[in-house]
Protein backbone atom coordinates (compact mmCIF):
# COMPACT_ATOMS: atom_id res chain seq x y z
CA UNK A 1 0.00 0.00 0.00
CA UNK A 2 0.98 3.50 -0.66
CA UNK A 3 1.73 6.37 2.22
CA UNK A 4 1.76 9.51 0.74
CA UNK A 5 3.43 12.38 1.75
CA UNK A 6 1.61 14.78 4.56
CA UNK A 7 1.65 17.81 5.67
CA UNK A 8 3.77 17.74 9.37
CA UNK A 9 1.19 18.47 12.53
CA UNK A 10 2.20 21.87 13.59
CA UNK A 11 0.63 23.15 10.21
CA UNK A 12 -3.35 21.94 11.52
CA UNK A 13 -5.19 25.19 12.70
CA UNK A 14 -7.21 24.61 16.21
CA UNK A 15 -10.40 25.22 15.66
CA UNK A 16 -10.74 27.24 18.85
CA UNK A 17 -8.08 28.75 21.20
CA UNK A 18 -6.95 26.15 23.72
CA UNK A 19 -8.56 22.68 21.44
CA UNK A 20 -5.61 21.33 21.65
CA UNK A 21 -4.83 21.54 25.26
CA UNK A 22 -8.29 20.26 25.77
CA UNK A 23 -7.35 17.31 23.29
CA UNK A 24 -4.56 16.54 24.96
CA UNK A 25 -5.90 16.68 28.75
CA UNK A 26 -8.86 14.47 27.63
CA UNK A 27 -6.81 12.01 25.85
CA UNK A 28 -4.07 11.23 28.56
CA UNK A 29 -8.07 11.01 30.39
CA UNK A 30 -9.51 8.74 28.27
CA UNK A 31 -6.28 6.28 28.58
CA UNK A 32 -7.31 5.42 31.76
CA UNK A 33 -10.43 5.42 31.59
CA UNK A 34 -10.78 2.56 28.64
CA UNK A 35 -8.92 1.12 31.02
CA UNK A 36 -11.46 1.16 33.62
CA UNK A 37 -14.14 -0.10 31.46
CA UNK A 38 -11.91 -3.10 30.01
CA UNK A 39 -11.32 -4.36 33.60
CA UNK A 40 -13.88 -2.42 36.49
CA UNK A 41 -12.95 -4.70 38.73
CA UNK A 42 -11.63 -2.04 41.07
CA UNK A 43 -14.98 -0.37 41.47
CA UNK A 44 -16.53 -2.94 42.65
CA UNK A 45 -13.48 -3.89 45.35
CA UNK A 46 -13.81 0.12 46.46
CA UNK A 47 -17.50 -0.30 47.97
CA UNK A 48 -16.96 -2.78 50.49
CA UNK A 49 -15.16 0.03 52.70
CA UNK A 50 -17.63 2.44 52.63
CA UNK A 51 -20.55 -0.14 53.47
CA UNK A 52 -18.60 -1.31 56.87
CA UNK A 53 -18.47 2.46 57.68
CA UNK A 54 -22.12 2.98 57.13
CA UNK A 55 -23.65 -0.46 58.07
CA UNK A 56 -21.68 -0.65 61.41
CA UNK A 57 -20.03 1.97 62.46
CA UNK A 58 -22.46 4.58 61.51
CA UNK A 59 -25.17 2.45 63.00
CA UNK A 60 -23.84 1.80 65.95
CA UNK A 61 -22.91 5.03 66.55
CA UNK A 62 -26.29 6.39 65.61
CA UNK A 63 -27.52 4.45 68.89
CA UNK A 64 -24.95 6.03 71.18
CA UNK A 65 -26.06 9.52 70.12
CA UNK A 66 -22.69 9.99 71.99
CA UNK A 67 -21.56 12.86 69.31
CA UNK A 68 -23.27 16.54 68.85
CA UNK A 69 -23.69 16.68 64.96
CA UNK A 70 -26.04 19.71 65.33
CA UNK A 71 -30.00 18.54 65.18
CA UNK A 72 -29.46 15.38 62.69
CA UNK A 73 -28.90 11.90 63.65
CA UNK A 74 -25.00 10.27 63.40
CA UNK A 75 -25.96 8.16 60.07
CA UNK A 76 -26.46 11.86 58.66
CA UNK A 77 -24.12 13.13 60.15
CA UNK A 78 -21.67 10.79 58.97
CA UNK A 79 -22.86 10.40 55.18
CA UNK A 80 -20.98 12.62 53.20
CA UNK A 81 -17.65 12.08 55.63
CA UNK A 82 -17.89 8.36 54.45
CA UNK A 83 -18.62 9.64 51.10
CA UNK A 84 -15.23 12.43 51.67
CA UNK A 85 -13.42 9.18 53.05
CA UNK A 86 -14.63 6.81 50.06
CA UNK A 87 -13.14 9.43 47.34
CA UNK A 88 -9.71 10.01 49.17
CA UNK A 89 -9.24 6.58 49.86
CA UNK A 90 -9.87 5.90 45.90
CA UNK A 91 -7.83 8.63 44.86
CA UNK A 92 -4.81 8.59 47.98
CA UNK A 93 -3.15 5.64 46.35
CA UNK A 94 -3.92 6.76 42.88
CA UNK A 95 -0.14 7.80 42.44
CA UNK A 96 1.26 4.41 42.28
CA UNK A 97 -0.38 3.60 38.83
CA UNK A 98 2.41 6.03 37.45
CA UNK A 99 5.21 4.33 38.79
CA UNK A 100 3.45 1.28 37.14
CA UNK A 101 3.48 2.80 34.18
CA UNK A 102 6.68 4.29 34.57
CA UNK A 103 8.29 0.53 34.67
CA UNK A 104 6.47 -0.39 32.08
CA UNK A 105 7.58 2.73 29.80
CA UNK A 106 4.29 3.97 29.11
CA UNK A 107 4.60 7.29 30.91
CA UNK A 108 7.82 8.15 28.64
CA UNK A 109 5.69 7.69 25.90
CA UNK A 110 3.15 10.83 27.21
CA UNK A 111 6.86 12.72 27.72
CA UNK A 112 8.34 12.58 24.27
CA UNK A 113 5.10 13.84 22.82
CA UNK A 114 4.68 18.08 22.61
CA UNK A 115 1.66 17.91 25.16
CA UNK A 116 2.46 20.12 27.94
CA UNK A 117 3.12 18.64 31.27
CA UNK A 118 0.30 20.07 32.92
CA UNK A 119 -2.38 17.98 30.52
CA UNK A 120 -0.38 15.09 31.70
CA UNK A 121 -1.46 16.32 35.20
CA UNK A 122 -4.28 17.24 34.65
CA UNK A 123 -5.75 14.02 32.78
CA UNK A 124 -5.23 11.64 35.41
CA UNK A 125 -7.18 13.96 37.85
CA UNK A 126 -9.81 14.06 35.71
CA UNK A 127 -9.71 9.94 35.02
CA UNK A 128 -10.17 9.80 39.07
CA UNK A 129 -12.62 12.14 38.85
CA UNK A 130 -14.69 10.00 36.97
CA UNK A 131 -13.83 6.82 38.88
CA UNK A 132 -15.07 9.19 42.16
CA UNK A 133 -17.97 9.65 40.65
CA UNK A 134 -18.96 6.39 40.47
CA UNK A 135 -18.44 5.94 44.24
CA UNK A 136 -20.67 8.84 44.71
CA UNK A 137 -23.62 6.78 43.12
CA UNK A 138 -22.77 3.66 45.33
CA UNK A 139 -22.46 5.70 48.57
CA UNK A 140 -25.59 7.47 47.32
CA UNK A 141 -27.63 4.07 47.19
CA UNK A 142 -26.38 2.61 50.81
CA UNK A 143 -27.25 5.39 52.09
CA UNK A 144 -30.96 5.82 50.94
CA UNK A 145 -31.39 1.93 51.67
CA UNK A 146 -30.16 3.46 55.34
CA UNK A 147 -32.72 5.81 55.43
CA UNK A 148 -30.18 8.93 55.27
CA UNK A 149 -31.72 11.87 54.74
CA UNK A 150 -30.45 12.80 51.26
CA UNK A 151 -31.09 16.10 49.56
CA UNK A 152 -31.95 15.30 45.59
CA UNK A 153 -32.38 19.26 44.29
CA UNK A 154 -30.66 19.86 41.03
CA UNK A 155 -28.57 22.32 42.72
CA UNK A 156 -27.76 20.48 45.70
CA UNK A 157 -26.81 17.16 43.27
CA UNK A 158 -24.54 19.55 41.32
CA UNK A 159 -22.93 20.64 43.91
CA UNK A 160 -22.24 17.13 45.88
CA UNK A 161 -21.02 16.43 42.51
CA UNK A 162 -18.46 19.26 42.46
CA UNK A 163 -17.37 18.61 45.50
CA UNK A 164 -16.61 14.94 45.24
CA UNK A 165 -14.44 15.96 42.08
CA UNK A 166 -12.74 18.22 43.30
CA UNK A 167 -11.89 16.41 46.39
CA UNK A 168 -10.37 13.84 44.03
CA UNK A 169 -8.42 15.84 41.84
CA UNK A 170 -7.10 17.28 44.70
CA UNK A 171 -6.06 14.07 46.27
CA UNK A 172 -5.18 11.91 43.24
CA UNK A 173 -2.87 14.64 42.40
CA UNK A 174 -1.11 15.16 45.67
CA UNK A 175 -0.47 11.33 45.77
CA UNK A 176 1.12 11.87 42.09
CA UNK A 177 3.01 14.51 43.72
CA UNK A 178 4.06 11.54 46.42
CA UNK A 179 4.32 9.09 43.01
CA UNK A 180 7.24 11.18 41.71
CA UNK A 181 8.95 11.97 45.01
CA UNK A 182 9.38 8.52 46.38
CA UNK A 183 9.42 7.09 42.85
CA UNK A 184 9.62 3.32 44.27
CA UNK A 185 6.38 1.01 44.36
CA UNK A 186 7.78 -0.56 47.54
CA UNK A 187 8.14 3.02 49.43
CA UNK A 188 4.87 4.42 47.90
CA UNK A 189 2.74 1.91 49.36
CA UNK A 190 4.37 2.45 52.57
CA UNK A 191 3.94 6.77 52.65
CA UNK A 192 0.61 5.75 51.41
CA UNK A 193 -0.52 3.83 54.36
CA UNK A 194 0.81 6.36 56.78
CA UNK A 195 -1.51 9.24 54.75
CA UNK A 196 -4.50 7.86 54.62
CA UNK A 197 -5.64 7.47 58.01
CA UNK A 198 -4.10 10.65 59.46
CA UNK A 199 -5.78 12.61 56.73
CA UNK A 200 -8.52 11.11 57.67
CA UNK A 201 -8.83 11.64 61.49
CA UNK A 202 -7.47 15.04 61.15
CA UNK A 203 -11.00 16.13 59.66
CA UNK A 204 -14.25 16.95 60.43
CA UNK A 205 -15.67 13.69 58.69
CA UNK A 206 -16.65 11.32 61.46
CA UNK A 207 -16.88 14.28 64.57
CA UNK A 208 -17.22 17.67 64.47
CA UNK A 209 -14.90 20.22 64.71
CA UNK A 210 -15.78 21.57 67.94
CA UNK A 211 -15.04 18.18 69.63
CA UNK A 212 -11.39 18.26 68.76
CA UNK A 213 -8.63 19.42 70.77
CA UNK A 214 -7.01 22.84 69.50
CA UNK A 215 -3.93 21.22 67.82
CA UNK A 216 -6.33 19.05 65.77
CA UNK A 217 -8.55 21.71 65.03
CA UNK A 218 -5.94 23.21 63.69
CA UNK A 219 -4.70 20.82 61.30
CA UNK A 220 -7.62 19.65 60.40
CA UNK A 221 -8.45 23.42 59.09
CA UNK A 222 -5.66 23.25 56.77
CA UNK A 223 -6.45 19.69 55.43
CA UNK A 224 -8.53 19.81 52.22
CA UNK A 225 -10.98 17.02 53.73
CA UNK A 226 -12.26 19.10 56.01
CA UNK A 227 -13.84 21.81 53.78
CA UNK A 228 -14.99 18.72 51.11
CA UNK A 229 -16.85 17.52 54.39
CA UNK A 230 -18.69 20.70 54.99
CA UNK A 231 -19.57 21.32 52.21
CA UNK A 232 -20.99 17.65 51.57
CA UNK A 233 -22.54 18.10 54.76
CA UNK A 234 -25.10 20.98 53.64
CA UNK A 235 -25.30 19.85 50.12
CA UNK A 236 -26.06 16.16 50.47
CA UNK A 237 -27.93 16.04 53.88
CA UNK A 238 -31.68 17.84 54.75
CA UNK A 239 -30.72 20.16 57.76
CA UNK A 240 -27.49 19.62 57.56
CA UNK A 241 -24.99 22.41 57.85
CA UNK A 242 -22.05 23.86 56.81
CA UNK A 243 -19.79 25.16 59.91
CA UNK A 244 -17.10 27.30 57.45
CA UNK A 245 -19.75 28.27 54.40
CA UNK A 246 -20.12 26.60 51.40
CA UNK A 247 -18.06 29.59 49.60
CA UNK A 248 -15.42 29.42 51.65
CA UNK A 249 -15.05 25.70 51.28
CA UNK A 250 -15.49 25.50 47.59
CA UNK A 251 -12.40 28.47 47.45
CA UNK A 252 -10.13 26.41 49.82
CA UNK A 253 -11.07 23.37 47.97
CA UNK A 254 -9.95 25.31 44.36
CA UNK A 255 -7.02 26.81 45.88
CA UNK A 256 -5.70 23.17 47.00
CA UNK A 257 -6.18 21.92 43.65
CA UNK A 258 -4.41 24.80 42.11
CA UNK A 259 -1.39 24.13 44.60
CA UNK A 260 -0.75 20.42 43.87
CA UNK A 261 -1.30 20.64 40.37
CA UNK A 262 1.45 23.52 40.52
CA UNK A 263 3.62 21.11 42.36
CA UNK A 264 2.77 17.76 40.41
CA UNK A 265 3.51 19.33 36.59
CA UNK A 266 6.68 20.52 38.25
CA UNK A 267 7.70 17.20 39.79
CA UNK A 268 6.01 14.78 36.88
CA UNK A 269 9.07 14.18 33.88
CA UNK A 270 11.23 13.46 37.14
CA UNK A 271 9.38 10.54 37.57
CA UNK A 272 11.53 8.83 34.64
CA UNK A 273 14.89 10.34 35.76
CA UNK B 1 12.35 33.63 13.70
CA UNK B 2 15.83 33.07 15.79
CA UNK B 3 13.64 29.47 16.54
CA UNK B 4 12.67 28.31 13.02
CA UNK B 5 14.83 25.31 12.07
CA UNK B 6 17.10 25.22 9.22
CA UNK B 7 16.48 22.26 6.65
CA UNK B 8 20.32 22.65 5.62
CA UNK B 9 21.31 21.72 8.96
CA UNK B 10 22.13 18.41 9.87
CA UNK B 11 19.21 16.09 11.44
CA UNK B 12 20.84 15.52 14.91
CA UNK B 13 23.83 17.33 15.83
CA UNK B 14 25.21 16.39 19.63
CA UNK B 15 27.59 19.07 21.04
CA UNK B 16 29.78 17.41 24.07
CA UNK B 17 26.54 15.95 25.40
CA UNK B 18 27.13 14.24 28.74
CA UNK B 19 25.39 12.55 31.53
CA UNK B 20 26.50 11.26 35.04
CA UNK B 21 25.03 9.28 37.44
CA UNK B 22 27.12 10.25 41.07
CA UNK B 23 30.39 9.48 39.90
CA UNK B 24 29.70 7.31 36.80
CA UNK B 25 29.81 9.23 33.51
CA UNK B 26 26.78 7.20 31.41
CA UNK B 27 27.85 9.85 28.22
CA UNK B 28 31.30 11.24 28.04
CA UNK B 29 31.33 14.29 25.84
CA UNK B 30 29.97 12.91 22.78
CA UNK B 31 30.11 14.82 19.41
CA UNK B 32 28.57 14.15 16.26
CA UNK B 33 25.81 14.59 13.85
CA UNK B 34 23.28 12.77 11.54
CA UNK B 35 22.65 13.77 8.24
CA UNK B 36 18.59 14.26 7.23
CA UNK B 37 17.03 11.16 5.81
CA UNK B 38 19.91 9.12 7.06
CA UNK B 39 19.89 6.12 9.76
CA UNK B 40 22.40 6.41 12.44
CA UNK B 41 22.99 3.10 14.13
CA UNK B 42 24.59 3.26 17.81
CA UNK B 43 26.05 -0.24 18.18
CA UNK B 44 27.74 -1.11 21.73
CA UNK B 45 27.20 -3.88 24.64
CA UNK B 46 25.06 -3.33 27.75
CA UNK B 47 26.17 -0.51 29.73
CA UNK B 48 27.74 1.40 26.92
CA UNK B 49 25.95 4.33 27.51
CA UNK B 50 23.32 3.60 24.41
CA UNK B 51 19.92 4.29 26.38
CA UNK B 52 20.75 6.81 28.21
CA UNK B 53 22.19 9.03 25.50
CA UNK B 54 18.61 8.29 23.63
CA UNK B 55 16.61 9.22 26.76
CA UNK B 56 18.63 12.65 26.52
CA UNK B 57 17.89 13.29 23.02
CA UNK B 58 14.05 12.40 23.27
CA UNK B 59 14.06 14.92 26.41
CA UNK B 60 13.17 12.47 28.77
CA UNK B 61 16.78 12.41 30.89
CA UNK B 62 18.44 16.12 31.32
CA UNK B 63 21.91 16.26 30.03
CA UNK B 64 24.58 16.66 32.53
CA UNK B 65 26.22 18.90 30.23
CA UNK B 66 26.14 19.99 26.48
CA UNK B 67 23.46 20.01 24.42
CA UNK B 68 22.45 18.81 20.77
CA UNK B 69 20.11 20.43 18.18
CA UNK B 70 17.52 17.85 16.69
CA UNK B 71 15.56 18.94 13.68
CA UNK B 72 17.26 22.71 13.88
CA UNK B 73 15.99 23.00 17.60
CA UNK B 74 17.88 23.36 20.40
CA UNK B 75 17.75 20.32 23.48
CA UNK B 76 17.82 22.35 26.30
CA UNK B 77 16.29 25.78 24.96
CA UNK B 78 13.42 24.44 23.28
CA UNK B 79 12.54 20.45 24.54
CA UNK B 80 8.81 21.10 24.01
CA UNK B 81 9.65 22.53 20.28
CA UNK B 82 11.69 19.41 20.41
CA UNK B 83 9.42 17.12 21.15
CA UNK B 84 7.03 18.31 18.06
CA UNK B 85 9.89 16.72 15.73
CA UNK B 86 10.57 13.31 17.10
CA UNK B 87 9.37 9.92 17.74
CA UNK B 88 10.18 7.26 20.01
CA UNK B 89 10.60 3.54 20.30
CA UNK B 90 11.77 2.86 23.85
CA UNK B 91 13.74 -0.54 24.91
CA UNK B 92 11.09 -2.09 26.63
CA UNK B 93 8.16 -3.36 24.92
CA UNK B 94 6.17 -0.51 26.20
CA UNK B 95 2.79 -0.35 24.15
CA UNK B 96 0.24 -0.64 26.85
CA UNK B 97 -1.04 -3.68 27.84
CA UNK B 98 -4.41 -2.80 28.64
CA UNK B 99 -5.56 -0.98 25.72
CA UNK B 100 -6.41 -2.51 22.48
CA UNK B 101 -3.71 -1.75 19.81
CA UNK B 102 -5.93 0.73 18.10
CA UNK B 103 -6.74 2.13 21.60
CA UNK B 104 -3.50 2.80 21.92
CA UNK B 105 -2.95 4.62 18.41
CA UNK B 106 -5.66 6.53 19.24
CA UNK B 107 -4.37 8.06 22.59
CA UNK B 108 -1.36 8.79 20.59
CA UNK B 109 -2.57 10.29 17.50
CA UNK B 110 -4.76 12.79 20.62
CA UNK B 111 -1.83 13.69 22.03
CA UNK B 112 -0.23 15.06 19.23
CA UNK B 113 -3.39 16.81 18.65
CA UNK B 114 -4.04 15.30 15.42
CA UNK B 115 -7.66 16.65 14.21
CA UNK B 116 -10.41 13.95 14.06
CA UNK B 117 -10.82 12.94 10.21
CA UNK B 118 -7.09 12.93 10.23
CA UNK B 119 -6.57 10.57 12.90
CA UNK B 120 -9.07 7.76 11.63
CA UNK B 121 -7.43 7.71 8.33
CA UNK B 122 -4.06 7.60 9.69
CA UNK B 123 -4.81 5.16 12.25
CA UNK B 124 -6.52 3.00 9.50
CA UNK B 125 -3.53 3.23 7.60
CA UNK B 126 -1.18 2.34 10.01
CA UNK B 127 -2.71 -0.98 11.00
CA UNK B 128 -3.21 -2.11 8.09
CA UNK B 129 0.77 -1.15 7.40
CA UNK B 130 1.78 -2.98 10.30
CA UNK B 131 -0.19 -6.22 9.46
CA UNK B 132 -2.62 -5.41 12.96
CA UNK B 133 -6.03 -4.00 11.53
CA UNK B 134 -7.27 -8.25 12.13
CA UNK B 135 -6.22 -7.61 15.84
CA UNK B 136 -6.39 -3.95 16.39
CA UNK B 137 -9.73 -4.77 18.82
CA UNK B 138 -7.90 -7.00 21.03
CA UNK B 139 -5.79 -6.04 23.97
CA UNK B 140 -2.20 -5.64 23.62
CA UNK B 141 -1.40 -7.99 26.31
CA UNK B 142 -2.27 -10.72 23.96
CA UNK B 143 0.10 -9.40 21.46
CA UNK B 144 3.21 -11.39 20.29
CA UNK B 145 6.32 -9.09 20.78
CA UNK B 146 7.19 -8.51 17.25
CA UNK B 147 3.26 -7.37 16.89
CA UNK B 148 3.60 -5.03 19.74
CA UNK B 149 7.01 -3.37 17.99
CA UNK B 150 5.27 -3.02 14.79
CA UNK B 151 2.14 -1.25 16.75
CA UNK B 152 4.96 1.00 18.72
CA UNK B 153 6.72 2.03 15.18
CA UNK B 154 3.23 2.92 14.08
CA UNK B 155 2.68 4.90 17.02
CA UNK B 156 5.46 6.44 17.11
CA UNK B 157 5.34 6.99 13.31
CA UNK B 158 1.31 8.40 13.63
CA UNK B 159 2.34 12.24 13.47
CA UNK B 160 5.19 11.85 10.86
CA UNK B 161 8.33 12.87 13.21
CA UNK B 162 11.64 14.29 11.33
CA UNK B 163 13.55 12.02 13.41
CA UNK B 164 12.67 8.62 14.97
CA UNK B 165 14.46 7.28 17.59
CA UNK B 166 14.72 3.61 18.22
CA UNK B 167 16.34 1.60 21.45
CA UNK B 168 16.90 -1.57 20.52
CA UNK B 169 13.74 -2.20 17.97
CA UNK B 170 14.21 -5.73 17.41
CA UNK B 171 15.59 -7.26 20.67
CA UNK B 172 14.09 -10.24 21.92
CA UNK B 173 12.22 -11.16 18.74
CA UNK B 174 12.73 -14.15 16.96
CA UNK B 175 14.01 -14.15 13.48
CA UNK B 176 11.06 -13.67 11.36
CA UNK B 177 9.29 -11.28 13.53
CA UNK B 178 13.00 -9.01 13.30
CA UNK B 179 12.46 -9.24 9.16
CA UNK B 180 9.33 -8.45 9.52
CA UNK B 181 10.29 -5.22 11.89
CA UNK B 182 13.36 -4.03 9.77
CA UNK B 183 11.20 -4.41 6.25
CA UNK B 184 8.57 -1.77 7.74
CA UNK B 185 11.26 0.66 8.95
CA UNK B 186 13.11 0.28 5.70
CA UNK B 187 9.31 1.31 4.26
CA UNK B 188 8.40 3.97 6.67
CA UNK B 189 11.64 5.88 6.46
CA UNK B 190 11.67 5.79 1.73
CA UNK B 191 8.20 6.96 2.33
CA UNK B 192 8.69 9.92 4.71
CA UNK B 193 12.25 10.68 4.21
CA UNK B 194 12.72 9.87 8.66
CA UNK B 195 16.03 10.82 9.57
CA UNK B 196 16.39 7.32 12.06
CA UNK B 197 18.57 6.99 15.11
CA UNK B 198 18.75 3.69 16.76
CA UNK B 199 20.76 1.35 18.84
CA UNK B 200 21.33 -2.10 18.48
CA UNK B 201 23.77 -4.47 19.95
CA UNK B 202 22.79 -7.16 16.65
CA UNK B 203 25.89 -6.69 14.00
CA UNK B 204 22.95 -7.73 11.32
CA UNK B 205 20.75 -5.20 12.29
CA UNK B 206 23.24 -2.75 11.81
CA UNK B 207 24.13 -3.70 9.05
CA UNK B 208 20.78 -4.19 7.65
CA UNK B 209 19.83 -0.64 8.28
CA UNK B 210 22.25 1.96 8.69
CA UNK B 211 24.23 3.91 7.05
CA UNK B 212 26.28 5.41 9.26
CA UNK B 213 27.29 3.17 12.61
CA UNK B 214 29.01 4.24 15.34
CA UNK B 215 30.13 1.86 18.02
CA UNK B 216 30.18 3.17 21.28
CA UNK B 217 31.64 1.87 24.76
CA UNK B 218 31.74 2.87 28.03
CA UNK B 219 30.27 6.35 27.58
CA UNK B 220 32.46 6.96 23.91
CA UNK B 221 32.13 6.56 20.29
CA UNK B 222 35.00 4.50 20.53
CA UNK B 223 34.64 4.66 16.09
CA UNK B 224 31.91 6.22 13.60
CA UNK B 225 32.19 5.22 10.12
CA UNK B 226 29.91 3.61 7.37
CA UNK B 227 29.57 0.00 7.53
CA UNK B 228 31.80 -0.67 4.61
CA UNK B 229 34.06 1.76 5.95
CA UNK B 230 34.35 0.43 9.34
CA UNK B 231 34.93 -3.12 8.04
CA UNK B 232 37.80 -1.84 5.85
CA UNK B 233 39.30 -0.78 8.85
CA UNK B 234 39.98 -3.88 10.84
CA UNK B 235 40.31 -6.25 7.58
CA UNK B 236 39.14 -7.64 4.56
CA UNK B 237 36.91 -10.48 5.95
CA UNK B 238 36.03 -8.77 9.38
CA UNK B 239 32.27 -8.99 9.69
CA UNK B 240 30.80 -6.06 12.21
CA UNK B 241 31.25 -8.44 15.17
CA UNK B 242 34.82 -8.49 14.37
CA UNK B 243 34.69 -4.41 14.14
CA UNK B 244 33.56 -4.77 17.50
CA UNK B 245 35.47 -6.79 19.07
CA UNK B 246 38.32 -4.68 17.47
CA UNK B 247 36.96 -1.31 18.39
CA UNK B 248 35.86 -2.45 22.05
CA UNK B 249 38.25 -5.15 23.23
CA UNK B 250 34.88 -6.77 24.29
CA UNK B 251 32.26 -9.18 22.69
CA UNK B 252 28.74 -7.79 21.52
CA UNK B 253 26.85 -10.35 23.91
CA UNK B 254 29.08 -9.45 26.70
CA UNK B 255 27.25 -9.07 29.71
CA UNK B 256 23.96 -9.15 27.29
CA UNK B 257 22.48 -12.68 27.99
CA UNK B 258 21.72 -12.11 31.46
CA UNK B 259 19.53 -9.42 30.39
CA UNK B 260 18.00 -10.91 27.26
CA UNK B 261 16.97 -13.67 29.50
CA UNK B 262 15.49 -10.83 32.23
CA UNK B 263 14.00 -9.15 29.59
CA UNK B 264 12.13 -12.22 27.91
CA UNK B 265 11.07 -13.45 31.29
CA UNK B 266 9.21 -9.32 31.69
CA UNK B 267 7.60 -9.30 28.32
CA UNK B 268 6.19 -13.42 29.15
CA UNK B 269 5.01 -11.68 32.25
CA UNK B 270 3.26 -8.61 30.07
CA UNK B 271 1.89 -11.28 27.49
CA UNK B 272 0.40 -13.18 30.25
N1 LIG C 1 18.91 6.09 36.27
C1 LIG C 1 20.17 5.62 36.41
N2 LIG C 1 20.81 5.74 37.60
C2 LIG C 1 22.07 5.29 37.75
N3 LIG C 1 22.79 4.70 36.79
C3 LIG C 1 22.21 4.54 35.58
C4 LIG C 1 20.87 4.99 35.33
N4 LIG C 1 20.56 4.71 34.04
C5 LIG C 1 21.65 4.11 33.52
N5 LIG C 1 22.65 4.01 34.44
C6 LIG C 1 24.01 3.43 34.20
O1 LIG C 1 24.55 4.06 33.08
C7 LIG C 1 25.26 3.14 32.27
C8 LIG C 1 24.70 3.16 30.86
O2 LIG C 1 23.42 2.57 30.87
P1 LIG C 1 22.52 2.50 29.56
O3 LIG C 1 22.48 3.82 28.94
O4 LIG C 1 21.23 1.87 29.92
O5 LIG C 1 23.37 1.49 28.65
P2 LIG C 1 22.94 0.67 27.36
O6 LIG C 1 21.61 1.16 26.91
O7 LIG C 1 24.01 0.93 26.37
O8 LIG C 1 22.90 -0.75 27.75
C9 LIG C 1 25.13 1.79 32.95
O9 LIG C 1 26.29 1.59 33.72
C10 LIG C 1 23.92 1.97 33.83
O10 LIG C 1 24.01 1.14 34.97
MG1 LIG D 1 19.87 0.17 26.57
Amino acid sequence: MSLAHEAPLSGWAEPFPGANYLRQTLAVAESDIRKLIHDPVELFTRMVQPVLWLLIFGQVFNRARAIPTGGISYLDFIAPGILAQSVLFGAIFYGISLIWERDLGIVQKFLVSPAPRSTLVLGRAISSTARSLCQMVFVYVIAALLHVQLRFGIFALAGVVAAVMLGSAIFSTFSLIVACLVKSRERFMGIGQVLTMPLFFASNAIYPLSLMPGWLRAVSRVNPLSYQVDALRTLMIMGGSSAFGIGHDFLMLLAAFAVVMAVATRLYPSIVT
Amino acid sequence: MENAPDATLNAIEVQSLTRRFGALVAVDHLNFSCASGATFGLLGPNGAGKSTLIKMLTTLLPPSEGTAKIAGYDLVQHPELVRGKIGYVSQMLSADGDLTGYENLLISAKLYGMPRAERARRIAQALEFMDLAHVSGKRVRQYSGGMIRRLEIAQSMLHRPAVLFMDEPSVGLDPSAKRSVWERIRELRREFGTTILMTTHDMEEADHLCEMVAVMHRGVLAALDTPAGLKAQVGAEATLDDVFIHFTGATISEGGELRDVARTRSTTQRLG
